[in-house]
């Protein structure tokens, strides 16, 4: 179960922009149907708040679609996408699905532990760091990988893992996709096949 | 009608129904803890899943719908496997603390695994660990026992109409929560502590009191509103443990509101155990002999004219019709009031003071008009009809008056009388929509008929619906709403003041003081100054009413004796005596009897089969009332107001209890919920 954060803010509304962002949303749907909304809206408050989402939000968004506040609360809980406490400004998710825990996504945490934080979900000393294990985020060919922020890091091992965390605790943002400098999820070794085709 | 095979037997069975609904028609039991007849279906325990022909895997049979043809076994081999399955998952996370816990006894769960459990588990892995979860003063909650049935999320939020209740996490995290841990804020919350399949959500105030096993059990009549819900009251001793609801489809279905289920500990506090007298100011212990000598000295004194009865608002037909007949025949006086307020009553019909349209008559209903009331208040099981009417039908609910978050929505047509008289000359919008319906219902409240506008409002509505055909033979749209247990009964057995010009000739008297000596029975909510009048009360509770009292006569409470009651529908109904009453106090009706007697002036009879025999003759009588209203009522403005209700503090017996009283100090705190207002 994720915990709530004790520190929360008093208020929360969308900025003017988000605001239409949600709109867009919310006339995606049926008007009697506007409820469904809700995800789009939860990424909102989550992308606005430093990606977190506040008590305050919860209810925001719970009157804006006119539901009650627990439907809201339960779908805050139940997706693990959504964080209840606030994160670093960098925040690493290590994937430890089979294929990525196979391929040793042990080590990636244990770097994490090493260099962030002991824990998931505490600050790096500096403040500005943050990681947790996940489930899997879908690139198991670039297998093990992290996600931080909006970017994947793939293909990666403890010294490639060391650089990037450490690069991110100077509050510097690495170069996201393959570390070993491949093509998105093309062969290792180079091409094998339709090599006479230039952009295959 | 369709057919269905169930076990080789073939039933008819109904469009609609689920397989689940089939296989009970052909006496084909089948284990459940999720499906609920009143609730919408989840199909998440998976503990009834039966075989179906030509299909490989079993079905959950309650969220399938029956269908021609279909062909279900539900004894074979391949259905034990699958329910025995079934039950594993359930325990493997459900802790063995049956010995400590309050469902032990009357647990579903418990009781299935009799039948499907394994004596022992394969699970060796930790066990899961819930943290309790905080739901109020009324439920208490063991949450590492919950299965996650979500039967009460589903009645918080079909039911109860207050969606207060989720499932929060997922898969073996999941966990039933209120917001933030709030407490449920709706007078039928404690409903699902029987709606809990296990001991997850147990009674708080119940909590380690008795096994079920240990309690005598007493089928009887709830007095806590008007609504006459049926209940159960379980005993040990001469202590009432617990009140649980019975089924009765036209009244409360299976719900029970929590002022009817947690009052109870008000009958064990509080008491009237002997006779008191006051002397020098201050009351004494006294002897019946005693009370009851100086008592009637007393009434030697006065005169008959000087002399008033009032009754209160648990009272039952038993002590009413003995009090009238004590004040009419021993002691010649004709001041009875049944009603604590001045609201305008016109006896000359019974139609005029009953809940017509009956309660389950709400369900049919295509149009509802409250006219000042709160029906959420005053009578919790009639307006989760009402909400039942909203869901399944879409009724349109319009209020004359606002009377706040009644869990259903409804359009509030302002408070003037003005909007009567609109309706009435069809002037008003609303006016159309009226005569369009084939089935409306007008609620009126007690406090629309309250003061000088109450006969206005009443008479007028009265004769609009009877110009337009809605009171006829089939359905009488016109309905009042009481509040109080006594008070249908009471008027049915002549237990008031009336003349023609004035209904309240009773309370102008009282306000005069031409009251010399006032006789209180069970009457504590009246307003009136003592100064020098001579008081006698006889209850059950020391409160508003025995405060003032110069003479305290001990009486039964209502699980203390066998006694007749009719519902705001008119119903009568029988209460059982679960238990006795405490100390010196007496039944009512024997006490007036035995002072009858006393003063050579007896009621003329001994025992309650001849008492009950003249009651049921004299509410069958046709009534003679001198009482004629059909003249045209002149316009009265006034704002109707509706009169707060003090929920959880209406009666003697609720005042006196802890746990109401720890409701009322809670709600105080809380703000309304829904969607707006919450915190």
């Amino acid at each position: 179960m994720k915990k709530i954060s004790k520190t929360q803010p008093e208020l929360f509304e969308f900025s003017p922009e988000n605001l239409k962002k949600a709109e867009i949303e919310i006339n995606k749907y049926p008007k009697e149907k506007k409820a469904s909304a809700v995800l789009a809206l939860l990424y909102l408050v989550q992308e606005q708040n430093n990606n977190w989402i506040p008590l305050a939000g919860i209810k925001y968004v719970a009157k804006l679609l006119n539901v009650p506040y627990i439907k809201v609360y339960e779908v805050v809980t139940f997706y693990s996408m959504f964080n209840l406490s606030p994160v670093g400004k960098y925040f690493v998710q290590v994937c430890t699905t089979t294929p990525c825990m196979i391929r040793g996504a042990k080590k990636l945490t244990d770097v994490c532990k090493k260099y962030i934080s002991k824990n998931q979900n505490e600050l790096s000393e500096n403040k500005i760091c943050s990681w947790i294990e996940v489930e899997c985020l879908g690139a198991c060919v670039n297998a093990p990988m992290m996600q931080i922020n909006q970017d994947y890091f793939e293909d990666l091992d403890e010294s490639k893992t060391t650089e990037i965390i450490e690069k991110l605790l100077k509050d510097e943002f690495p170069t996201p996709g393959s570390a070993t400098g491949r093509k998105n999820n093309s062969p290792e070794k180079g091409k094998t096949t339709l090599i006479e085709v230039k952009n295959a | 009608m369709p057919k269905i095979t169930v076990n080789n037997k073939e039933v008819e069975f109904e469009e609609g129904m689920t397989v689940l609904q089939a296989c009970e028609l052909a006496g084909a039991e089948i284990p459940r803890f999720c499906y609920h007849e009143r609730l919408s279906i989840a199909g998440n325990c998976r503990m009834c899943l039966v075989e179906m022909e030509k299909s490989a895997k079993p079905i959950a049979s309650c969220a399938m719908p029956a269908a021609d043809g279909m062909k279900i076994k539900t004894n074979t081999p391949f259905v034990d496997k699958a329910r025995k399955g079934v039950m594993e998952f359930l325990l493997a996370n459900h802790p063995l603390d049956c010995p400590v816990c309050d469902q032990g006894g009357e647990c579903d769960l418990q009781d299935q695994s009799l039948f499907y459990g394994f004596d022992n588990s394969r699970y060796k892995e930790n066990k899961r660990q819930v943290k309790e979860k905080y739901m109020g003063p009324l439920i208490k909650t063991q949450m590492t026992r919950c299965i996650h049935c979500t039967r009460c999320i589903r009645f918080a939020t079909e039911v109860a109409g207050i969606p207060e209740l989720g499932a929060i996490g997922r898969g073996e995290d999941t966990e039933i929560t209120t917001y933030l841990e709030k407490s449920m804020e709706s007078e039928l919350s404690a409903n699902v502590i029987d709606l809990c399949p296990v001991g997850a959500l147990t009674s708080k105030p119940y909590a380690f009191e008795a096994r079920p096993w240990d309690l005598k059990k007493t089928e009887t009549i709830d007095v806590m509103d008007a609504i006459g819900s049926n209940i159960r009251v379980d005993t040990y001793g001469w202590e009432v443990k617990r009140v649980l609801p019975r089924v009765n489809e036209d009244i409360n279905e299976e719900w029970i509101s929590d002022k009817t289920r947690y009052a109870c500990d008000g009958l064990l506090k509080q008491r009237i155990d002997s006779p008191y007298i006051r002397e020098q100011g201050r009351l004494q212990k006294a002897s019946w002999d005693e009370a009851l000598k100086l008592l009637i000295s007393k009434l030697k004194i006065y005169k008959p004219e000087e002399i008033a009865g009032i009754v209160g608002d648990l009272a039952d037909l038993e002590m009413i019709y003995s009090f009238k007949s004590f004040f009419n025949k021993s002691l010649g006086s004709t001041n009875l009031e049944c009603r604590e307020d001045k609201i305008y009553i016109n006896p000359k019909e019974r139609m005029n003071y009953i809940f017509n349209s009956s309660i389950k008559g709400i369900e049919e209903s295509d149009f509802i008009l409250l006219v000042g009331t709160n029906p959420r208040l005053e009578a919790t099981i009639l307006n989760a009809r009402i909400r039942k009417a909203y869901l399944k039908n879409k009724t349109k609910i319009y209020s004359i008056c606002n009377p706040g978050d009644l869990t259903y929505p409804y359009e509030s047509l302002g408070s003037s009388t003005h909007v009567i008289k609109e309706i009435e000359s069809g002037q008003h919008e609303i006016f159309k929509k009226i005569k369009k319906s084939k089935k409306p219902i007008v609620i009126i409240g007690e406090s629309a008929l309250q003061g000088n506008s109450g006969a206005y409002v009443f008479e007028t509505l009265k004769s609009f619906l009877l110009n337009n055909n809605f009171i006829r033979k089939d359905w009488k749209a016109l309905n009042i709403l009481s509040q109080n247990a006594s008070k249908v009964g009471a008027i049915d057995l002549g237990f008031y003041s009336i003349s023609n010009k004035n209904n309240f000739i009773f309370f102008d008297k009282l306000a005069n003081d031409d009251f010399k000596f006032i006789y209180l029975l069970g009457a504590d909510n009246i307003n009136f100054e003592k100064k020098d009048k001579f008081i006698v009360y006889q209850g059950s509770h020391g409160d508003k009413g025995a405060e003032i009292a110069d003479i305290i006569l001990p009486g039964a409470a209502y699980t203390e004796k066998n006694g007749l009651f009719i519902n705001l529908e008119g119903k009568l109904q029988n209460a059982y005596k679960a238990s006795y009453p405490p100390g010196d106090a007496r039944e009512d009706w024997i006490i007036l009897k035995d002072i009858a007697n006393m003063i050579k002036k007896p009621l003329g009879y001994n025992n309650v089969n001849k008492l009950r025999e003249l009651i049921k003759k004299e509410i069958e009588l046709e009534k003679n009332v001198d009482f004629d209203h059909t003249s045209q009522m002149n316009f009265v403005e006034k704002n109707i107001s509706i009169n707060p209700v003090d929920y959880y503090y209406t009666n003697v017996i609720a005042r006196s209890s802890k746990v109401m009283n720890e409701c009322k100090q809670l709600s105080k705190k809380l703000l309304f919920t829904g969607i707006e207002k919450a915190v």
